[in-house]
């Protein structure tokens, strides 16, 4: 049976078990492999993608559960052409050393602006609190989305 | 510079190892280290655009490629910069050299009349209608790189030494990047059945179970105990192998004991002994204080778990690897499954950051064993989470014994560190084994236990010698014949363990001889650098007014010169003592010759700082009968943004002296400034690692 859901803008329908992870469909069956697997334990943070407007781990999370709903992936922020303004952040403070954490950190800082344009440092840090980062990238991450935040906001 | 050649030279003689012009008016740089995480290829590529005078928009880098990229042997101790950086200058400068003298040539003009802006050749400021692309020919490649040409001076820089951003890290925040993501055709996904320990032989397997558990079609491959679950969906490969472990019964496999997650169990094992430095035993004239400090085994613990693609057509393997040494591996695969060197491509591809030898070339390996199996397939193998913990080699626990002979003033005449620890490096080209190589029916004997050479810097002796004017010193290394797991190398390998226990016995000596420890510090070190970087840091975290001991609330300093000769590093630390540390501020200034990109160079310490703090503060792999059982991120928690303190590091630039390695020099300082400040918050001392809250709990009973 067919699982419905809109993806990044796009209705898209996708043959699958109703079991099947939420990441391996995105990774798999549609091609967007900005989601990235960490732990498969919803521990890490790697995987994060919107649904419905909100973080959420999508390593562990069933298809069926998403049926319906619109999902929006690292891809569905911009492209390396006309990358978003949290994107842009990122490059410009070179936030980043491995770079594997930074979609599901991306998605999770998305969140917390679309909710909260002017957040705070604590802010920042409490909405990133569930994303790890190993290299050690943390000050420039949080400076990061304090520059996306200061370049979003109407001059 | 050193007369010497670099390494890699010697290694890669020819030109075009190196540097191609291409048509589309870019010039192909090729490297053997690799990007790990440490923007290492933005670096070269500043080096060649430097040179050779082209825009950096030009360098078209490739890294890591046994067919088309020089061998550079390992990405590792801080050697990058230092070795290829020195490399990829010379060779440079070299081919610059060679086209300008023949452009002289043909225009019948002196060299020093020619110059180069973005590529093309001017000569006295006019246009000479000649450019890289139209004039180099196979002549300017044909002889063999002589090194000998003098590149520019550092005062004529103008790519080098600039914040250049890094390119590989737009396609991280947008999308596909790793080594992970890549989509080759005929793929087909795979997981492995992990044999439990070396020794372990499969008695039974029910593959009728697993093939339920899976729910869908997969194939499974059997080479003597190494079994792998193969086919097109990878939710039910995944599926396989998680129900897997249920249906597999072993016989003899290896019963492990908690006593064995503890560096203190090093003490009674069996070991190969050495005495480095001073031949005499320790002095005992003197007030003679010893205190003993020690890590657990750690974990690299990347945030991805480990993954390899391989695909065997026409007798030729080609495997992709986010591995650190490309050669290194196509060595072990080919010689485990008996093809011939030239049958074997291995090509770097990106991974999660790395901090040493984890599981990159095993899950390689895996890959290829499998491809073996499947013919005109590409494999992919994506360890699990609880794979990567329970099986990659993870670093040694590290038990450090110090003892000084002091003078009448409490200083140090003679000295004494004594080191137990397992392997801090074993690599399988150095006689370490891959991990699905024990499973195989050609299973390699157990590897011998082996360390890297002084020469090398030391594993467990790494920064074992102190740099402080303290009269003799020994280092005495116990390596332990065996190990309850395989371990290999961590950023730094023993730097951080040493430098953690010298740097906090110097905090205690400087106590015991009511000495301000800055102050007590400076009064044994005669290094003009060192001095520098601490006075530097203890200016700027306000050391003058730190307060007295046991309010709760402390500030620590600790420094070293990593490997005792490459980048030096202090660090100061504050941070608060309540249940639990929490760090504030950290200060740190680092030394590190010539910066090629100083933005790259920071991001460097800072991650070198927090990975370090992580460590010191929570890590610890614990083991128990069946093994590592620290096998998620609960279980083996690591820093996260609300612990994270704010991080002021500087970069003393030091254009004119030789570039140092920088990637691991804020390791031990960190771990040791940490140490002391805590000490400081509580005014009494914890010497073994992790700073847990029950240690804290304990030291303070005690006091």
């Amino acid at each position: 049976m067919a699982i419905e859901l809109t993806v990044n803008g796009r209705t898209v329908a996708v043959e699958v078990d109703a079991a099947t992870p939420l990441l391996d469909v995105l990774r798999n069956h549609l091609d967007l492999k900005g989601s990235r697997y960490g732990c498969g334990l919803e521990q890490c943070g790697s995987c994060m993608v919107l649904i419905d407007g909100k973080a959420v781990y999508s390593c562990a999370r069933e298809i069926g559960s998403v049926s319906g709903g619109s999902v929006t992936t690292i891809e569905g922020l911009g492209t390396p052409d006309a990358p978003h303004l949290l994107q842009r952040a990122f490059l410009e403070e070179q936030a980043g050393q491995c770079g594997y954490c930074l979609s599901g950190i991306i998605i999770s800082a998305k969140a917390l602006l679309d909710r909260n344009p002017r957040p705070s440092r604590t802010e920042i840090v409490e909405a990133l609190d569930r994303n790890l980062c190993r290299c050690g990238t943390h000050t420039r991450i949080i400076a990061a989305v304090q520059k996306a935040a200061a370049m979003g906001a109407p001059a | 510079m050193s007369d010497t050649l670099p390494l890699s030279i010697l290694n890669n003689r020819r030109m075009e190892k190196w540097l191609r012009f291409q048509p589309d008016r870019t010039v192909k740089l090729a490297v053997g280290k690799v990007e790990i995480g440490q923007g290492v290829l933005i670096a070269l590529s500043q080096i060649a655009a430097e040179e050779l005078d082209v825009g950096i928009d030009r360098i078209d880098i490739l890294s890591g490629d046994t067919a088309d990229a020089p061998d550079e042997g390992s990405t590792s101790s801080s050697q990058s910069i230092e070795v290829s950086g020195r490399s990829v200058r010379l060779v440079s400068a070299e081919l610059r050299t060679r086209v300008l003298g023949r452009l002289a040539q043909r225009l019948n003009c002196a060299p020093e009349e020619l110059s180069v802006e973005d590529g093309v050749f001017f000569q006295d400021g006019n246009p000479t209608g000649h450019d890289y692309w139209s004039f180099s020919g196979p002549e300017d490649f044909a002889a063999e790189i002589e090194g000998a040409v003098r590149p520019k001076p550092p005062s004529a820089y103008k790519v080098v030494g600039q914040p250049v951003p890094r390119r590989d890290l737009i396609a991280k925040v947008t999308g596909a990047a790793f080594i992970h993501d890549m989509v080759r055709p005929d793929m087909l996904h795979a997981r492995v059945l992990r044999q439990p320990s070396r020794e372990a032989r499969l008695e039974a397997f029910d593959e009728a179970a697993v093939r339920k558990a899976a729910g869908g079609t997969i194939r499974i491959v059997r080479v003597g105990d190494f079994v792998a679950f193969v086919g097109d969906d990878e939710t039910v490969v995944q599926r396989a192998a998680v129900g897997a472990p249920a249906h597999a019964r072993w016989s003899g496999v290896r019963v492990l004991s908690p006593v064995q997650q503890e560096a203190a169990w090093f003490r009674d094992q069996p070991s190969d002994d050495r005495h480095i430095g001073d031949p005499g035993a320790p002095s005992e004239t003197g007030a003679i204080v010893s205190e003993t400090y020690s890590r657990p085994f750690v974990a690299h613990a990347a945030l991805a778990p480990s993954c390899g693609l391989a695909e065997y057509r026409s007798g030729h393997l080609s495997v992709w690897s986010h591995t650190q040494g490309v050669y290194p591996l196509r060595n072990s695969i080919s010689d485990i499954l008996g093809l011939k060197r030239e049958q074997v491509t291995v090509r770097h591809a990106h991974g999660a950051g790395c901090y040493g030898h984890n599981g990159a070339d095993d899950a390689a390996l895996d890959a290829a064993i499998i491809a073996m199996q499947i013919p005109d397939h590409c494999i992919r193998v994506q360890w699990r989470r609880e794979e990567e913990f329970g099986f990659e080699p993870i670093s040694t626990a590290h038990m450090t014994r110090l003892r000084a002979a002091l003078d009448e003033n409490g200083r140090p005449v003679d000295w004494t560190a004594e080191v137990w620890a397992g392997p801090h490096v074993q690599r399988s080209v150095f006689g370490g084994n891959m991990l699905a190589h024990e499973a195989l029916p050609n299973k390699p004997p157990a590897p011998k236990s082996n360390d890297p050479t002084e020469a090398n810097g030391g594993g467990g002796t790494r920064n074992g010698f102190p740099l402080y004017d303290f009269g003799t010193k020994r280092v005495i290394h116990h390596l332990a014949l065996q190990t309850p797991v395989r371990t290999s190398s961590l950023r730094g390998l023993g730097a951080l363990p040493n430098v953690f226990a010298l740097e906090c016995f110097v905090d205690e000596l400087a106590e015991r001889a009511g000495v301000d420890p800055v102050a007590y510090r400076l009064s044994l070190l005669s290094d003009q650098r060192a001095r520098l970087l601490i006075e530097n840091v203890a200016g700027r975290c306000g050391w003058a007014s730190r307060g007295p001991a046991g309010t709760g609330r402390g500030l620590g300093l600790a420094w070293s010169r990593y490997k005792n000769k490459a980048a030096y590093a202090c660090v100061a630390v504050e941070l608060d003592v309540d249940r639990d540390i929490a760090l504030r501020r950290v200060w740190c200034a680092a030394d590190a010759g010539l910066v090629i990109n100083p933005d790259g160079a920071r991001n460097q310490l800072e991650g070198g700082i927090i990975h370090a703090a992580s460590m010191t503060l929570k890590e610890q792999v614990t083991l128990d009968g069946d093994g590592i059982t620290s096998l998620d991120w609960d279980s083996y928690p690591i820093m996260r943004f609300s612990e994270v303190p704010e991080i002021e590091a500087v970069i003393i630039d030091n254009p004119d002296l030789p570039t140092l390695g920088m990637g691991e020099c804020t390791f031990g300082p960190t771990a040791a400034a940490i140490g002391n400040a805590v000490a400081h918050a509580l005014g009494v001392r914890i010497r073994d690692m992790p700073l847990t809250r029950e240690r804290i709990a304990a030291a303070l009973v005690r006091s």
